[in-house]
């Protein structure tokens, strides 16, 4: 197999002693589909936090595409092409839907050459089609922080896409979601499956039997087990400290 | 209606420029000059606090550097202040024969020209940069600014030899082109170079805050991290317009100081930078109109005030102040063009409630 984009290597994060993620090691690969589940506290946040460049690790690497990411600033591990989509579904309240998009999608991400040229007809091009497949056409004069928080978490996702990195780590895209929009966030994430290594966090087994992404257990810091879900859902230790027994 | 919303502002300034000064005394002018002064920190201040949410509580530093720039630049070039070594007077009070080396270069009224917004703009961008690379921001950056503007303050305030202390340095009785400072007729001038200048910090601000430079500014006073996360460094951005805003500052406290006519320490106290604050706040933040109408209004109220009543401005304007918090939290001009009354009532609860709730904004309803 080819070398891996994104790897772990021993990682741990410590709190003030106590340890968010004990040693954990993953690997992903380009074009990797991967689903993240376990319980509360058992630290999906914080190894997206570590990817991303919001907590350094107190030990372990961290490479992509053969870079260590230590040390470097969350703009600069962007633009080097792994976006993140929080938890809460954080836009900017006060920009239009539009302009929101616009200023996720602009390549150029410099201070000066924001004052002086406006955004490539590419790049509009491209926010208009991205809003029009989260259905956020209609909304586009609209400032972010009137819309409902299922359109918030669809516009994050779109700034995300809108962004292009190569990989995407999405943390809880469907929460709070109703039963339809989960489904399209569903064949949106599928969509972009391809040139895309994608990664989602996720409580919702139902949404992540619908991506059908391999999947990967966290507990207490560590992988705890890997694989396809139906197989994951049966390994006793899976059902002891996350699933629970099935109901009789 | 179009049309005369596109006139509006052509109209303010044909007031500004030739009503007024048929309309008012001399006096009267001249404050009115100030308040147009004023009225560009307030601009400033609503760059780096309306806009990117950094609020500071020392732009008097950049204020008063302006403002002593001009001031050095005017007494060096005045004969009849001179003393016997051809410098300033006041330095013989302290035993002072010669001219401190920084002084040495405000004998250019080119230089001093630059220096009133170029040195207000470094120690700016300076001390910005610093402040914003080591990431701290919200109340942190408020008390370190106000800290800084202490510093300043009892520098400028101590140096005797340097500065004339806490006696400040006085224009009025300066000479430029041959004329008092002071005089009616350089007053009249320093009006008309005022409401030039004002509409042209408009035009700076608007540049900044508009287009996509202005969204990432919005977006850091949103969720600066959120905005890193995006792959932009917001530490450029904010050190710009924290320069930018400082540069604006010195103009203005340079134009203040010739029609004031004494620039002094009492421009770095504590209080002068909140009330700065206060204008933009009364006004309204986030829009480029309110300040203007804030540092104007206030200030126009102050004069009023104190005329009728010399010891009740401070009352009044912490009333004014709470007032403003509290029933239009956008300013008077957020309030004209927000909610108007309404948030009067509202905020006693008695408002009447709109047929929807939550309010749905007409717009945002799908056509099909």
């Amino acid at each position: 197999m080819s070398e891996p984009l994104l790897e772990l290597n021993d990682v741990s994060v410590s709190f003030d002693g106590f340890y968010a993620l004990t040693d954990l090691s993953l690997k992903l690969y380009k074009g990797e589909l991967k689903s993240i589940i376990g319980p509360n506290g058992a630290g999906k946040t914080t190894f997206l936090d570590v990817i991303t460049g919001k907590v350094r690790p107190t030990k372990g690497t961290v490479t992509f595409k053969g870079k260590s990411l230590l040390g470097v600033s969350e703009q600069q591990i962007s633009r080097d092409g792994i976006g993140r989509k929080f938890q809460t579904p954080r836009v900017f309240e006060n920009l239009t839907v539009l302009r929101n998009l616009e200023l996720s999608a602009s390549p150029e991400k410099n201070a000066f050459s924001l004052l002086g040229s406006g955004l490539p007809q590419s790049s509009k091009d491209e926010v208009h089609r991205i809003m029009n497949y989260v259905g956020l056409t209609p909304f586009a004069t609209v400032k972010a922080g009137s819309l409902s928080h299922g359109q918030k978490q669809w516009l994050a996702i779109a700034s995300l896409v809108a962004q292009a990195p190569e990989v995407l780590l999405l943390d809880e895209p469907v929460a709070g979601l109703t039963d339809e929009e989960t489904l399209r966030t569903a064949e949106l994430i599928k969509s972009l499956a391809g040139d895309h290594t994608v990664v989602v966090i996720e409580h919702d087994m139902e949404f992540i039997r619908d991506l059908g992404f391999d999947v990967t257990v966290l507990h207490q810091g560590q992988v705890l087990t890997e694989g396809p879900l139906e197989k994951v859902k049966s390994d006793p230790r899976v059902i002891e400290v996350y699933l629970g027994p099935p109901e009789q | 209606m179009k049309l005369f919303q596109r006139l509006v502002p052509w109209i303010l300034l044909a007031i500004a420029l030739f009503i007024l000064p048929a309309a008012l005394d001399d006096f009267r002018l001249n404050l009115f000059g100030r308040y147009f002064a004023l009225s560009i920190t307030a601009l400033a201040i609503d760059l780096i606090w309306g806009y990117t949410g950094l609020l500071s509580l020392g732009q008097g530093i950049f204020f008063a550097l302006g403002g002593y720039a001009v001031a050095m630049n005017l007494m060096l070039n005045t004969k009849s202040l001179a003393g016997g070594n051809g410098i300033p007077k006041f330095f013989e009070n302290y035993g002072v024969d010669q001219l401190p080396f920084f002084w040495q270069p405000f004998w250019s009224p080119v230089f001093a020209l630059m220096a009133l917004w170029v040195i207000p703009a470094a120690v700016a961008g300076v001390v910005g940069w610093l402040i914003f690379r080591n990431r701290i921001k919200g109340v942190y950056f408020s008390i370190i600014t106000q800290a800084a503007l202490m510093v300043f303050f009892h520098f400028f305030n101590g140096q005797q030899k340097l500065f004339d202390g806490t006696n400040g340095l006085k224009t009025s009785t300066t000479e430029l082109f041959g004329q008092l400072v002071g005089s009616p007729d350089m007053q009249v001038w320093f009006y008309r170079l005022t409401v030039v200048l004002l509409p042209l910090a408009f035009l700076v601000c608007r540049y900044f805050t508009s287009g996509r430079f202005g969204d990432a500014l919005i977006a850091i006073r949103d969720d600066e991290s959120r905005l890193r996360f995006a792959g932009f460094n917001p530490v450029p951005f904010k050190t710009i317009v924290f320069l930018v805003a400082g540069a604006l500052c010195g103009i203005s406290g340079a134009l203040y100081t010739v029609q004031s006519g004494i620039v002094s320490p009492q421009y770095m106290s504590i209080s002068f930078s909140i009330e700065m604050v206060i204008w933009v706040a009364v006004g309204g933040r986030g829009t480029l109109v309110g300040p203007i109408i804030g540092a104007t209004l206030v200030n126009y109220l102050r004069s009023l005030v104190s005329e009728a009543l010399p010891e009740a401005w401070l009352f009044v304007q912490g009333a004014l102040f709470i007032f403003v918090v509290v029933l239009m939290p956008d300013g008077i001009y957020g309030w004209i063009t927000k909610g108007g009354f309404r948030t009067f009532l509202a905020a006693f609860g008695i408002a009447k409630k709109a047929k929807t709730y939550p309010q749905l904004d007409k717009e945002a309803i799908p056509v099909d």
